[in-house]
């Protein structure tokens, strides 16, 4: 239980520790808001500029959400694909590798040449995020005990009832370690791609907000825009955390209470 | 595993179920080899007949073949030579087979598991219900229904297993040494409630264990293994009238009789070293 609580409260100590020493580092060195503004002046832009910030928000967070589950469908359905023909893995798995190595800032420009903006952001965000799925869902397809394969086929089980009855449900604890990654890279990527695209200046995310606001020196509502990028990100993690943990609970080694 | 998705049925080597099987035989193997990939040879010239109704213990070595043995008559793994009649292959659910390990679904209740050949087979009607309860009173598992694997010791997962495995009321049960990852007393008192089972279910049974004390005390016949490859050297008849309990465990009878059997145990193994 203390251990529990300490959990909690040191980052929290932690946290007001960090952001008082900033404030009175700005305070008695008399830092211009321009080069390195206070908590307070930036929490002040968060609510003064919320009606340009929130609209941005929702943006990057609905391309994040949609790069996400594109990812998840791709990657599980890549790996099913892959799991259930050889020929389609050997065919395809190296161009699978190759996208994922190939950096996405290299590959966003070009894609903004190709596709309206929307689209191309949408697209660097499913790169990143779904190889992770495709990956983990892969090694969870293959790490079936072999005993449960036999007493599948000694029943005379079809490749549809190994593969929903054993295979995907004995993969889910990885399907969802996938998840959890690709949540957080689908955001990565997000803003990567609308970082990219800022200057072509058509965009309304977070990422595009902190380059504009780069662009005119407005250096507050870049802290703001960065604070609201990573509160995205971290209650991402912890949504999917949840997840992994609610389907899990029951049964599996990663989400049991540890007895003392 | 080297046999593809082909499914028990179409496994290779496996003779017409209605020819040459002598009355009362309902499994018969005769000069079946297996090879595997590697070069090992693990089973060569077994000829065995399982009869209706008996419990058949097929006692070796570790390593001796006996499992590749019994995966073979289960249809997991296709012999390179010889053939295996087997009376009611055409009937998926008239087999059922037992791991070393309890090989449940973690992610399943207990009465999900012991549903699952139910479900394979495609039945669905208003019988399974109720055919999952009586099996699970049965193995003495009713209450645990809802549990998951996890939360059940060895012994009762081990339960578990076999409730699946009776849940299709199969004609012959294979066990591949079900017990050898339990503690003594936990195995005594699966034995006995196994013996108990087999009594009042009328099942025919082939035991693979390693062990002498537990074959002489459940089998009516135990067939002696040599090691590698492995091939019958002996079959020692157990004619010790059942139901055996604790008392026969004691006894004198007992006693010789394991005896005898470890010394066919020891001539097996240097038949195979000569």
């Amino acid at each position: 239980m203390i251990d529990r609580a300490l959990r909690i409260v040191l980052p929290v100590f932690a946290l007001a520790l960090g952001v008082l020493a900033w404030d009175l580092i700005v305070r008695f060195r008399e830092i211009p808001p321009y080069v390195l503004p206070s908590p307070g002046v930036v929490f002040a832009t968060l609510f003064s500029d919320w009606s340009i910030l929130g609209g941005s928000l929702a943006t990057t967070l609905l391309t994040t959400l949609q790069g996400f589950l594109l990812a998840l469908i791709g990657g599980v359905g890549l790996a099913v694909l892959f799991n259930q023909s050889k020929l389609a893995e050997y065919s395809f798995y190296p161009y699978a590798v190759i996208l994922q190595v190939t950096p996405v800032v290299a590959i966003a420009p070009l894609l903004l040449v190709y596709l309206p903006q929307p689209a191309a952001v949408l697209a660097c965000a499913w790169i990143v995020a779904f190889f992770p799925v495709l990956s983990n869902t892969t090694l969870g397809l293959n790490s079936v005990d072999r005993n449960l394969v036999d007493l599948f086929r000694l029943y005379g089980a079809s490749r549809w009832q190994i593969l929903r009855y054993l295979k995907l449900p004995a993969a889910l604890p990885f399907i969802l370690g996938g998840m959890r990654i690709a949540a957080g890279l689908a955001l990565i990527g997000a803003v990567m791609a609308e970082i990219a695209a800022g200057s072509a200046g058509a965009g309304s995310g977070l990422a595009f907000r902190i380059a504009e606001s780069g662009y005119r020196l407005n250096i507050p509502r870049m802290f703001a825009a960065l604070l609201l990028l990573s509160a995205a990100g971290v209650v991402i993690f912890f949504t999917l955390s949840l997840l992994s943990h609610l389907v899990l609970r029951r049964w599996h080694e990663s989400a049991l209470q540890t007895e003392s | 595993m080297a046999s593809g998705a082909g499914g028990t049925q179409q496994t290779t080597g496996h003779g017409d179920p209605a020819k040459g099987l002598p009355p009362g035989v309902i499994a018969a193997l005769r000069g079946v080899g297996k090879t595997f990939p590697s070069g090992v040879v693990a089973v060569s010239g077994l000829d065995l007949d399982i009869r209706d109704g008996e419990f058949v213990a097929l006692l070796g070595t570790s390593g001796c073949g006996k499992s590749t043995a019994l995966r073979m008559l289960a249809g997991l793994v296709p012999p390179s030579r010889g053939t295996i009649s087997w009376q009611d292959r055409k009937n998926p659910g008239a087999l059922s087979f037992v791991f070393q390990e309890p090989t449940l679904m973690p992610w399943a209740t207990v009465a999900a598991n012991v549903r699952l050949p139910l479900k394979l087979l495609g039945r669905n009607d208003d019988i399974v219900a109720p055919r999952i309860e009586q099996t699970l009173q049965h193995v003495g598992l009713d209450g645990f229904a809802q549990a998951y694997p996890r939360e059940l010791s060895g012994g009762m997962q081990m339960r578990v297993s076999i409730a699946r495995a009776l849940v299709t009321d199969p004609k012959l049960l294979l066990m591949d040494e079900p017990f050898a990852a339990l503690d003594e007393i936990t195995r005594f008192k699966l034995n006995n409630d196994l013996l108990v089972l087999w009594q009042d279910l009328c099942k025919t049974v082939v035991f693979v264990t390693h062990s002498v004390f537990e074959s002489v005390y459940l089998a009516q016949r135990i067939v002696v293994m040599t090691p590698r490859p492995g091939r019958v050297f002996e079959e020692i008849t157990i004619d010790a009238p059942y139901p055996r309990d604790e008392s026969f465990r004691t006894s004198a009878e007992y006693a010789a009789l394991c005896r005898r059997v470890s010394q066919a145990l020891a001539a097996a193994k240097v038949e195979a070293a000569s």
